[in-house]
């Protein structure tokens, strides 16, 4: 079976996950954990955006490059939100 | 020793006491004083986006009593903030023009808020927009680090080849004063977020407010590196994207020149030593 046909935009948030999931690799378990609980929560929360709202589609790729970039480097061990 | 502790306890609480009547004073004066002139209603239409709302962008008209208000543009959002709209995102630290944090475009002009006066008349509207052209993060609240990473590729800061001699590096009040013009820069990004050329490259062309700050290091006279760093810009993109357009000088909150050390660099490339 063919893959779905995917939009730019679709591709660009499928792959900061798989940038995130491939990043993960380099970490222990437990950093590991915490990394993809706080990314899969923010992946799900956003589940449901209408794909016509770029806008804030891209806002949100924005943000998780940025989270991202400042998880990959070497000297931060996780993420903790509080409330 | 006893009674010299039970002095100094008793004199904190009447000191503790006289700093708050003061205060308590000054906050009763001031709006007696502001009572004294009638309301003056001004129309102030303010940029708003919150992603996590899911709207679309729009302008909201708040209506502000300057009478009872500080003169700057930063007064406003204030009030509105305090009073009308606790949701208003907006950056601010000194209110004096020296951090430039307050960065955003007033009446489509970019200037810091805090130096902007507001305009008196109450028949025209004040419009408040985010820096164009800049990824919105909520508000008036844009997203810098581009801006901040195009900084930090150009190395801002001394780099000498060799640091043994452990002293201090001199500078001849000529070389110092070559300095004048540049190093007053803030990083508003007024400039740059004005610049049409940096509108349309913003990924690869430096702007403005970051090639004035690569000149203050290519000029320096203690620098040792003016070669690499003349080489480094020598780049259709990073550079020669400047066609002199000159919004950069005309918004500059700190009335610098970015155009014309941007010329300075291009002068330095061709000549292949600072000029």
């Amino acid at each position: 079976m063919a893959a779905p046909r995917m939009t730019g935009l679709q591709r660009q948030v499928i792959h900061l996950y798989r940038r995130i999931l491939r990043h993960t690799r380099t970490r222990s378990s437990d950093e590991r954990d915490t990394i993809m609980t706080h990314a899969r929560k923010e992946f799900e929360r956003y589940r449901n955006v209408d794909k016509k709202n770029y806008q804030l589609i891209e806002h949100l790729l924005r943000k998780g490059d940025k989270q991202l970039s400042l998880i990959s480097q070497s000297d931060v061990s996780g993420i903790r939100i509080v409330h | 020793m006893n009674a010299l502790r039970r002095r100094t306890l008793q004199a904190l609480p009447c000191l503790t006491a006289r700093i708050f009547t003061t205060s308590a004073q000054l906050e009763a004066a001031a709006p007696a004083a502001v009572a004294s002139k009638a309301a003056l209603n001004k129309e102030f239409q303010v940029y708003r986006w919150d992603p996590d709302n899911g709207g679309k962008p729009t302008y909201k008209s708040y209506n502000v009593d300057i009478n009872s208000c500080g003169p700057m543009m930063l007064d406003v959002l204030f009030k509105i903030k305090d009073e009308q709209d606790p949701t208003l995102a907006f950056r601010r630290s000194c209110r004096e023009g020296i951090c430039g944090s307050c960065a955003m475009n007033i009446n489509g002009t970019n200037c810091l808020a805090c130096l902007t006066k507001v305009e008196r008349s109450p028949d025209t509207k004040t419009k408040v927009a985010p820096l164009p052209h800049m990824f919105v993060v909520k508000d008036l609240v844009v997203d810098m680090s581009n801006f901040y990473a195009q900084y930090k590729s150009i190395n801002p800061f001394l780099q000498k080849k060799d640091t043994s001699s452990g002293k201090e590096y001199y500078q001849s009040r000529e070389d110092r004063n070559k300095l004048d013009g540049l190093y007053e820069c803030i990083l508003c990004a007024c400039c740059s977020t004005s610049c049409p050329s940096y509108w349309w490259n913003e990924d690869k062309y430096l702007g403005p407010a970051v090639l004035l700050q690569a000149y203050r290091w290519i000029v320096d006279s203690r620098d040792d590196f003016t070669k690499e760093r003349i080489a480094q810009l020598d780049d259709a993109y990073k550079l020669y994207r400047c066609h002199t357009i000159m919004n950069c000088a005309k918004v500059c909150p700190k009335g610098l020149n970015p155009g014309k050390a941007i010329a300075k660099i291009k002068q330095s490339v061709h000549s292949g030593h600072a000029v």
